[in-house]
């Protein structure tokens, strides 16, 4: 036995077996030459945005300035300044980064719910399923908005802890459809069956078994969901419902455009914010679609 | 049929219930009533006044009373009375419940003619570069967050290119009644039913598109042709019959949809709707306007589904005897 014979046993198993998750990702990408753009200019822009804004001095860009208000684009303030002479560009950056991370955090939280309560629907169907169901069928008719706003100005010390729990409150529904109907046809499956029948108890199941099988559908939903909310918090933030005075979002700039003096010819104070939304959306959107075409084996490109 | 109708309405009337009780607690919850907000601009009037006239509103009154009484007067037709405006509440409501009606058909009417065409191209002509076109803006219409878009639409069309007035519903200086005022009204509407319409489409033609490339390999296609029908006639009259229909059922969410983003499209387009209603009236804690604007949008919400899932009963006969 020589090392060669060894090496071509070795790429003739590889070759056997089906590719894995990274795998068939990249190919996706590869092929999809727009998304695979969309997941590099997202990244660079996520970089920028987080070291800059970690690198930035905040208090200078928030000190109002009367002498240099509504200044257009310079040297000094690359994107000039607002009604209160302050750098529209380190604005951009900060509140980039707020609507950013609240975007995560509130997928992360929504998911959490929704995932918990979609495979106890799905898992374990019956009156738990049907409880849940009809609880999900309730929220799903609510004017969410409107019932958002109503909390916004509701909530006594509003504060971003509260603005994420209120858009959790209502954001979880989908994924937790989602995930129940496809638990549902998990919970059919023989696997399951024979862990079963093995005694293992439900949770294990559910956990080390039945998720897993569903990581592909979360990990596209979640994507696809963070740029929903990212749309959501900055739409909100836009009416003045959204985060509060002192965590300024994309929103908060783009609200200046509600003066029409600014709207038509100030545009550098809300135009870049705008534009800057608009570009993260259609990057996370565009890698959200490839990676659901990786997770679909009968959708892919590659 | 009828039986199903019934049972779907009956089955509306505990969520309506719950969302009433909801949303009047909420509003009941907010800081402040609008007596004294209204006081606070007017220094000079007596605090015992203030006192007596929150006794007669009732806002002394357990909350349990307070939406009995409500609820009442609700059934009655008496939606109550604007603190702020010192109007009745129906009154307020008129026109611009009007406005948003004619905004939400302006929507809904651009989308089917905007959808069904490109659904219809997308699924006939699949990989053509038409179909990627299409798929192309059906990508980036689910992406792009509406009132972006609607900033955006506001600043090329209607400051820039100055093709469209950016704020009201009607020009008013047009006398009412007249042919000028008719047009008047079109040319406000355009612009932000337009805009709804370009984000609302996703649906409809990913539908339409799905349906006719799976139509057009089933075994009736497949007959047609053999009989030697023509390709025109092989798409209007087997494919299309069977996949435009259940294009109804999707009525009931899109108008779910153009109400909930009627708050921003009437907020940016400065249009007179009943979304612009609830953000001043939120704004200026006028709270009992706000309790009816909630419940009813939440009301129409539910008609939309209802209507929905009739249609949909209708087409599907399979749905009515599951249920």
């Amino acid at each position: 036995m020589n090392s060669v014979d060894v090496n071509v046993q070795k790429s003739e198993t590889e070759q056997n077996q089906a590719p894995t998750g990274i795998h068939v990702i990249w190919r996706e990408l590869a092929k999809d030459k727009l998304a695979l753009f969309s997941l590099i200019l997202f990244i660079g822009v996520v970089l920028f945005i987080y070291i800059y804004s970690f690198l930035l001095d905040q208090s200078a860009v928030t000190t109002i300035n009367l002498r240099n208000i509504f200044s257009p684009p310079n040297a000094e303030n690359w994107l000039g300044t607002d009604y209160g002479g302050r750098d529209v560009f380190g604005q951009l950056v900060i509140g980039a980064r707020n609507s950013l991370t609240i975007g995560i955090v509130i997928t992360l939280v929504t998911s959490f719910i929704g995932i918990t309560l979609g495979v106890i629907a799905g898992y374990f169907g019956g009156w738990v399923d049907y409880i849940i169901m009809r609880f999900i069928d309730f929220i799903l008719v609510l004017p969410t908005t409107m019932l958002i706003i109503v909390f916004v100005s509701l909530v006594p010390r509003f504060n971003v802890v509260n603005f994420i729990f209120i858009m959790s409150l209502f954001y979880w529904t989908a994924i937790a459809r989602l995930i129940r109907s496809k638990t549902l046809a998990e919970r059919e499956l023989d696997y399951v069956s024979a862990s079963k029948t093995l005694g293992s108890p439900n949770w294990k199941i559910i956990l080390f078994q039945v998720l897993p099988n569903l990581s592909s559908i979360i990990i596209v939903n979640m994507t696809l969901n963070l740029a929903g909310n990212i749309g959501i918090e900055t739409g909100l933030s836009y009416l003045g419902f959204g985060l509060p005075e002192s965590v300024p979002s994309l929103g908060t700039l783009i609200s200046y455009s509600t003066n029409p003096d600014v709207m038509q010819n100030k545009w550098w104070v809300w135009l870049p914010a705008a534009i800057l939304i608009l570009v993260l959306m259609l990057c996370i959107n565009f890698v959200g679609q490839a990676l659901k075409r990786a997770a679909d084996a009968r959708q892919r490109l590659g | 049929m009828l039986k199903y109708t019934i049972k779907r309405i009956l089955a509306m009337i505990p969520q309506l219930f719950i969302l009433s009780i909801l949303v009047f607690l909420l509003t009941k919850a907010m800081p402040g009533d609008p007596l004294s907000q209204a006081f606070r601009a007017n220094p000079n009037l007596d605090p015992a006044v203030l006192a007596e006239l929150q006794e007669k509103a009732g806002f002394n009154d357990p909350w349990y009373v307070q939406y009995v009484n409500w609820i009442k007067g609700l059934l009655q037709g008496d939606l109550g009375i604007s603190y702020i405006h010192k109007v009745e509440i129906t009154k307020l409501l008129g026109d611009r419940f009007v406005n948003t009606i004619w905004l939400g058909l302006a929507t809904l009417i651009l989308t089917y003619l905007i959808a069904i065409p490109l659904g219809l191209i997308a699924g006939r002509y699949q990989n053509s570069w038409a179909d990627k076109m299409i798929v192309g803006y059906n990508y980036v219409s689910y992406a792009v967050p509406l009132f972006v878009f609607a900033l955006l639409m506001l600043f090329i069309f209607g400051f820039r290119l100055d093709l469209f007035p950016t704020s009201g519903s009607v020009n008013p200086q047009v006398e009412p009644g007249t042919w000028d005022y008719f047009l008047s009204r079109i040319h406000h509407l355009i612009l932000p039913a337009l805009t709804g319409a370009l984000l609302s489409t996703v649906g409809t033609i990913q539908y339409l598109r799905n349906e006719i490339i799976d139509t057009k390999h089933k075994d009736f296609v497949k007959t047609a042709r053999a009989k030697g029908t023509s390709e025109k006639n092989v798409y209007n009259r087997h494919i299309l019959r069977n996949s435009l229909l259940p294009i109804a059922a999707f009525l009931g969410s899109d108008i779910v949809g153009i109400l909930g983003g009627s708050i921003f499209i009437e907020q940016i387009f400065g249009y007179p709707g009943i979304g612009q209603l609830f953000i001043t009236s939120i704004s200026q804690r006028d709270y009992n306007v706000v309790i009816i604007l909630v419940m009813l949008s939440g009301f129409l919400a539910l008609l939309g589904t209802l209507l929905s899932d009739i249609i949909l009963s209708i087409i599907d006969p399979r749905i009515r005897i599951e249920n």
